[in-house]
């Protein structure tokens, strides 16, 4: 198992560096940041001094993959753009923001925020969902399973804007139930979050419940189900304790994955909301052109992706004692 | 002078295509029977009749000309900058009433409170007067008979329009049984019912009110549906071919070429959506702006971000098709039949092309059509994070990005964001249907 982990980690390195290569060119080859500068400068006219000053300050002054102007290897490969923006963030680096914070100070203090919000989200949507298809399977071929698919597929088709700016009014400005956005700390962050969670479900519910509905139907038409039903099993008894168990296994394992990416929180909720995590912050990043932070986040997101990639598989082994890892 | 879009381009040919496969489909009996199953169920066929009517706006909004100015005499013709499509031309009297500012639905008197001017010299801040919402009433007492007698009246026109189609569906039912006119019927109904009345009523109201600088929101609904098309389907023609080729080649070739194709899907893969999004269009944002010589007219340029989202939708979501089909080859190529053209010395490319792809085709068409939705709902997402077209194009994130803020206003101007959103819905809603009956009909495993 150990050999497994840590030979899925050394596979894991390539990827990363193709991530960070297509970051590279993304951001620095593609647009030159001389570019950068012209943007974030603004003014049509900017001088060539005042791009030069932009690009010394950040650390830009820098050939992009090969310095010729230095003297020993290690310095003609070390001092570019290359290896002192993207390479470092291997090291998780990630340097500083157009506003000249620390970005991973900055990440470390978002992250709470983000994980206050996605956790629960996390955990009740899995519970209502799992609860609304096992509703839907145990009732199937009804008109139960009909008008509940029906409300899945009309869920499905609602845009998240809809569900947020719809339950932002409804909640917050007609019935004052609680603060239409923002975020405190401690145990008080409780008010702020009961919308965002909610809203969260809800707008989970559809897909997923129908995904897992297949997933229970599916399961029923094997044939240790029909073994259960003939020696005289209850159905609640032959759903609860045969089905639920065996669509756990896919249901768990989908779900796995996005565990480690609930720590970049939602970028829709956590903006709409107020919430400082990290989703706002990628969102504020991306509409300020930030590019130093949108370069850390989608590198720190492919690192969780790859977490999570592993920790799937690896619950394979928890949730179903077939499956061995090699 | 006739403008010829990117976008438009490809979206005619788009729909040549479409018809050229109908067309190959008819004749190839084998093609036609996965076809006729979607359309025997009521709701695919209710759905692809709302579908294609969005389509019609979309493809109407698709003919682009530039109006020529009056000409001064002895000049040679000038044309106007501004792009217009045919369906300005046929909205046109919703087009250029523009009022000030808001207004709600069917109003006839402004949002805003302002400085009029009485009859006596005196002044006094009162709700002024629509410059074109109700403009013909003599006097506001008769706004309720006026609405009333509109609202009729396109309703007895659609009334005789769904009775003409009833006996029209009497003809079509006789023709092929098997299909479920009834439900196309009922849709084209609502839709009929839905439309005639509001286009009696938009003749001297706007219908679903105005939005912050006095543009009709109806008009702009209109607008914003062809933009969803456009990513809809334009996204999926980038998507697929990138999808098939390395799909297919993964799962057939194997070896080192499987190796390099999975290493590119996880690398892409690992990094979320949104963010590789962003920094593309981040990315392309930068090289359009440096670049204003490449566009004659402003409406170029907005429509060469749209191709540039499209594309970029297309290339970071290729993954899942690529997968699906790698593994479907993969199961394909140990097939006696697959072994068989190998024996007979038939080439790698004409093996995928003439055994690989048509044995796989259920599972584009599938992914086709499921992913139009995802993509229309992604559009309103991506313009409110700042990344989706540019904004002067009408879409329906504009429009959600340009109404939110007036949720915290009292009294509510919801009729902007109630129209996108509903406008929103039935497309997405009538797509999700249709990917239903599609999957359903195409999948061989389902039999139910």
């Amino acid at each position: 198992m150990l050999g497994y982990v840590i030979r899925r980690l050394l596979y894991a390195v390539p990827i990363l560096i193709g991530v960070n290569l297509l970051t590279f060119l993304l951001f620095f080859v593609v647009n030159t940041p001389d570019d950068m500068a012209r943007m974030q400068l603004g003014a049509r006219r900017v001088t060539p001094e005042a791009i030069e000053k932009w690009k010394s300050e950040r650390g830009y002054d820098l050939p992009l993959a090969w310095n010729s102007k230095e003297e020993s290897l290690f310095n003609k490969a070390g001092k570019t753009i290359f290896a002192q923006k993207s390479a470092r963030l291997f090291l998780f680096d990630f340097g500083y923001s157009e506003d000249k914070r620390d970005i991973a100070a900055e990440i470390r203090q978002r992250m709470w925020p983000s994980l206050a919000l996605a956790v629960p989200v996390f955990l009740v949507g899995l519970a209502v969902c799992i609860s609304f298809a096992l509703l839907l399977a145990f009732f199937r071929a009804t008109y139960v399973d009909f008008w509940g698919v029906v409300l899945c597929v009309a869920m499905m088709s609602v845009s998240t804007l809809f569900y947020i700016i719809g339950g932002q009014y409804v909640a917050s400005k007609l019935w004052h139930l609680v603060p239409i956005s923002g975020y405190a700390g401690g145990l008080d962050a409780a008010r702020f979050l009961v919308l965002p969670v909610t809203i969260g479900v809800i707008s989970g519910v559809g897909a997923s419940s129908r995904w897992y509905r297949t997933l229970f139907l599916e399961e029923m038409g094997r044939d240790y189900v029909r073994t259960a039903r003939a020696k005289g099993l209850a159905e609640t008894a032959v759903m609860f304790r045969h089905v639920l168990k065996n669509a756990m296994i896919p249901i768990l394992t989908g779900a796995v994955v996005v565990i480690p990416l609930l720590f970049l929180g939602s970028l829709l909720q956590e903006s709409f909301f107020g919430i400082p995590g990290l989703g706002s912050y990628t969102i504020e990043a991306i509409q300020s052109q930030d590019f130093a932070v949108v370069r850390a986040m989608v590198f720190l997101g492919s690192v969780f992706y790859i977490v999570g990639l592993i920790l799937t598989d690896l619950s394979y082994t928890l949730v179903d004692p077939r499956v061995r890892l090699e | 002078m006739p403008v010829l879009l990117a976008t438009d381009a490809l979206l005619w040919l788009l729909v040549a295509a479409a018809a050229a496969y109908a067309a190959y489909c008819r004749r190839h009996a084998h093609l036609a029977l996965p076809w006729r199953r979607v359309f025997q169920s009521p709701a695919a066929m209710a759905s692809a009749v709302v579908l294609a009517a969005f389509l019609a706006v979309g493809l109407l909004d698709s003919l682009h000309f530039r109006p020529r100015l009056e000409p001064k005499p002895g000049e040679p013709p000038a044309y106007a900058t501004e792009v217009l499509s045919v369906l300005d031309l046929a909205l046109d009297h919703l087009r250029g009433r523009a009022e000030t500012t808001y207004s709600a639905p069917l109003a006839t008197r402004s949002y805003a409170k302002e400085q009029v001017e009485l009859p006596g010299g005196k002044q006094m801040r009162d709700y002024p007067r629509l410059r074109f919402g109700g403009a013909h009433l003599k006097s506001e007492s008769d706004w309720a008979d006026d609405v009333a007698r509109r609202t009729l009246a396109g309703a007895g026109i659609s009334i005789v329009l769904i009775f003409l189609i009833f006996v029209f569906v009497r003809k079509l039912k006789a023709g092929s049984p098997d299909l479920p006119w009834h439900a196309a019927a009922a849709a084209l109904s609502v839709l009929i019912l839905l439309a005639g009345p509001a286009v009696a009523l938009s003749t001297g109201y706007h219908v679903l009110g105005t939005d912050k600088v006095g543009q009709d929101v109806f008009y702009l609904a209109l607008k914003s549906v062809r933009t969803s098309l456009a990513i809809g389907t334009l996204t999926t023609l980038v998507l697929l071919p990138v999808g098939i080729a390395l799909g297919t080649m993964a799962g057939y070739f194997r070896g080192w070429v499987d190796d390099v194709i999975q290493y590119v899907y996880t690398t892409l893969n690992s990094i979320p959506g949104v963010l590789l999004i962003a920094a593309s269009v981040l990315m392309m944002q930068v090289v359009i702006d440096r670049h204003p010589e490449w566009f004659s007219v402003a409406a170029q340029r907005a429509d060469f971000r749209l191709l540039v989202l499209c594309a970029i939708l297309g290339l970071t979501s290729w993954t899942g098709l690529a997968r699906l089909l790698r593994g479907e080859t993969l199961k394909l190529s140990q097939l006696e039949y697959i072994q068989a053209a190998h024996a007979f010395g038939v080439r790698d490319a004409r093996i995928l092309s003439r055994h690989i792809l048509p044995n796989v085709s259920h599972i584009v068409i599938i992914a086709m059509v499921m992913d139009f939705s995802g993509l229309v709902l992604a559009e309103a997402v991506l313009s409110y994070v700042g990344v989706g077209v540019d904004p002067s194009t009408n879409s329906f994130g504009t429009m959600i990005n340009a109404a939110r803020l007036e949720m915290s206003r009292d009294p509510v101007v919801w009729w902007a964001l109630a129209t996108a959103f509903s406008f929103m819905f039935a497309l997405v809603l009538a797509a999700n249907l249709f990917a239903d009956a599609a999957r359903d009909g195409f999948d061989p495993r389902v039999r139910v």
